[in-house]
């Protein structure tokens, strides 16, 4: 079935061993006439072949801006990128010419958005959408590239791809416009995929579906799987690792399991408290009080002082760095890290 | 258990056990039975005729008690939105009828009609849309008043507004405040002291925290829970966040396309589903816990929701059951106890093979 896929894709590069993304120290700001917004303030991580990352954090958090900025999507102005390095296989993206970007801009790293609907073209056949991967990357002609195009929606398992290729986008359901969405991701066999809140707009059966499909498609090609979402039940049933943002820093990375059974930053401990529980039913929900911050005026020192039920002076006046986690006895936590000078208390509470 | 081997318990009906559960019930404040809104598929432009229709609500019967708290939940298009308009009058009813303290209000009109919506009243998911960004917070607030003056005569109404303003944790002197001033937790703290001015008794929030953030979210239940206890509230909470859903209701029900396929108490229905459906909607939700996804048991349909205009035969999920037969593509199942079933599955469920899942 993978025959789309194998006869297309050029040699590869000599074998490469690192981490397939790095982002290191990332920022990024908005010129605006209310002044600087600092979106991304110092963002670090990285992902592996066939590695899952979970970016979890709230609107507002940077997330998708540091995914559009390592896609090279940002409007620039009025946005920025004042200092930081993304490296894929190696070399810094923010280095390369304009071709050069545009030639691993969705042949190596590829996007799947949100709204599948207003991501698709309306006025043209789905087909065409997708078959127009092959025409411009490949140099196919009509006719490969419907062909192929047909088996890529075979692959996202759409009932009666053959008859359905001419339809258009709004004859296809929501949770059959992300299978789209996530062919045309697939079309040029890219080496990392990027999902920005993939499964949001739909129903929770579909988005088990789509889910599904997703991880499985990953698993066959060995890809690289960034996922961006708000939603900490996504989140636990996929990914490997995750990191944690807030007002554009990471505040702690941990693999899946261990972030839910022993958070080491309040903010997360928050967030996982806040979700209703069996035990708590007719009791007060635990809320974080307060708001996210403005990113005009975010917060001196940790952003998360003012809502944190643990902030000290010197959280108002120094940032936190993003340190390793270890256990009592000095042992590091591997792929461990948080952003809370009371890392130790946090990872204690109960 | 065998389908054909029931017994019947004793000399209970099945109507009998229905209303003889362990929730503690008050009066029922809002008696709806067999609710139809259909909505018209026109052709042509000069001369229109009608060439179908969209059933959204298509036969729902349920009461809603003094006090409690009536989870619904459904995808996309199921029909829960409509529910609430049409109980809000806002959408004029096909047919059935929806009963407020036994008087029947889906036929009313004018100064009746007028009389009757003071006591429902409605929170809307966004609260983004729903509030009209060139009013002032207490002009938006202050408006039901000015609809029905006998609640707050004029020379009070500043005042009525400030306590509003204070009992939904937002400082009163933002009066003169507009909607963009404020984050969308407090904007949806401005629709439920909207919602609240009338002094109603039931209120319907439609996904009242889905358009917020997860850690604000809290903080809404919250005050949702709050108000209930000191107001006397009977609250409808439509959501499609199963979590939540539990966490604030006393009875939940379940609706797939148009129709009402199970209902009961939150514990009959998160550990004891017996329609096909709930257990696979129970299932597919993504759980905030890894260690789960293994042992987890998950059901995962196949297909889309068919469309409410030409729903299939019969029973209407059977088209992704895996319990379909060919009797459920005959025979409609009533939403009644089947009296095969016994400890808290004996609840309303809308299934010929009703049951609970086996490795649950």
């Amino acid at each position: 079935m993978s025959t789309v896929a194998h006869q297309a894709r050029p040699a590869r590069e000599e074998p490469y061993t690192g981490p397939l993304l790095d982002v290191r120290n990332l920022h990024v700001e908005f010129r605006t006439r209310d002044g600087v917004v600092r979106a991304v303030n110092g963002v670090d991580y990285s992902v592996s072949a066939g590695e899952t990352l979970a970016v979890l954090g709230e609107s507002g958090s940077g997330k998708s801006v540091t995914a559009q900025a390592v896609m090279g999507i940002l409007d620039m102005p009025p946005a920025a990128i004042p200092q930081g390095e993304i490296l894929f296989r190696g070399r810094d993206m923010l280095k390369m010419s304009k071709e050069e970007r545009r030639k691993i801009r969705g042949q190596k790293i590829a996007m799947i958005f949100q709204d599948a609907l207003s991501s698709l073209n309306p006025v043209l056949s789905v087909g065409h959408q997708l078959g127009e991967m092959y025409r411009a990357h490949r140099g196919s002609n009509r006719k490969e590239a419907k062909a192929k195009a047909i088996e890529l929606m075979d692959r996202v398992r759409i009932p009666a791809a053959a008859e359905r290729v001419n339809d258009y986008p709004h004859q296809f359901s929501g949770g059959m416009r992300q299978r789209i969405m996530i062919a045309m991701a697939l079309a040029l066999e890219p080496d990392l995929i990027i999902a920005d809140e993939p499964t949001t707009a739909l129903d929770v059966t579909v988005q088990a579906q789509v889910m599904d499909l997703l991880a499985e498609l990953q698993a066959e090609y060995h890809m690289g799987l960034i996922l961006i979402t708000h939603d900490l039940g996504v989140v636990a049933d996929v990914a490997d690792k995750i990191a944690v943002m807030y007002a554009g820093r990471i505040v702690e990375t941990a693999p899946v399991h261990e972030l839910y059974a022993r958070p080491a930053h309040p903010y997360t401990r928050g967030l996982l408290d806040s979700i209703p529980r069996l035990d708590q039913k007719g009791q007060e929900l635990y809320a974080i009080k307060g708001l996210p911050p403005n990113l005009l005026r975010i917060p001196p020192g940790c952003a998360f002082n003012p809502r944190c039920p643990r902030a000290q002076e010197i959280c108002r006046q120094e940032v936190p760095p993003l340190a390793q986690v270890t256990e009592d006895d000095g042992t590091p936590l591997a792929g461990r890290g948080s952003a809370c000078f009371f890392w130790k208390e946090t990872l204690h509470d109960d | 258990m065998t389908i054909d081997g029931a017994t019947p318990l004793g000399a209970t009906t099945p109507e009998e056990v229905a209303f003889a559960q362990e929730v503690p019930r008050g009066e029922p404040i809002l008696e709806v039975r067999k609710l139809v809104k259909h909505f018209p598929l026109t052709k042509g432009i000069l001369f229109k005729k009608q060439v179908g229709a969209v059933k959204a609500v298509d036969g729902v019967s349920f009461d809603l008690m003094q006090g409690e708290t009536l989870g619904i939940v459904g995808e996309s298009g199921c029909g829960k939105s409509t529910l609430a308009k049409v109980l809000m009058n806002l959408e004029p009813a096909t047919s059935g009828s929806v009963k407020y303290k036994g008087e029947e209000i889906s036929k009313l009109t004018g100064s009746a009609l007028k009389a009757v919506r003071r006591n429902i009243q409605m929170v809307f998911q966004d609260p983004y849309t729903s509030l009209n960004p060139r009013m002032t917070v207490g002009d938006i607030i202050g408006e039901p008043f000015e609809i029905h003056p006998e609640v707050a005569p004029k020379g009070d109404r500043r005042k009525a507004v400030q306590d509003l303003l204070d009992v939904v944790g937002l400082n009163p002197e933002y009066i003169n405040r507009y909607p963009h001033q404020f984050s969308g937790g407090q904007r949806q703290r401005i629709g439920i002291a909207r919602g609240l001015a009338l002094k109603p008794e039931i209120i319907i929030c439609d996904e009242p925290v889905s358009a917020l953030d997860v850690s604000v979210q809290a903080q809404v239940i919250n005050l949702l829970e709050k108000l209930q206890g000191e107001f006397n509230l009977s609250y409808m909470f439509i959501a499609h966040d199963l979590s939540i859903v539990r966490h604030i209701s006393d009875r939940v029900g379940v609706m797939y396309l148009g129709r009402m396929v199970e209902i009961g108490s939150d514990l009959e229905i998160y550990d004891h589903a017996t329609h096909p459906y709930t257990q696979a909607l129970l299932s597919a939700v993504p759980v905030p816990d890894p260690t789960a996804r293994e042992s987890r048991d998950r059901i995962v349909l196949v297909g889309d929701v068919p469309s409410p205009a030409n729903p299939p035969s019969g029973c209407r999920f059977r088209t992704r059951c895996w319990k379909a037969q060919e009797k459920c593509e005959r025979e409609d199942p009533a939403l009644t106890v089947r009296d095969w079933l016994e400890g808290r599955a004996r609840h309303d469920s809308a299934c010929h093979f009703a049951a609970e899942r086996e490795n649950g």
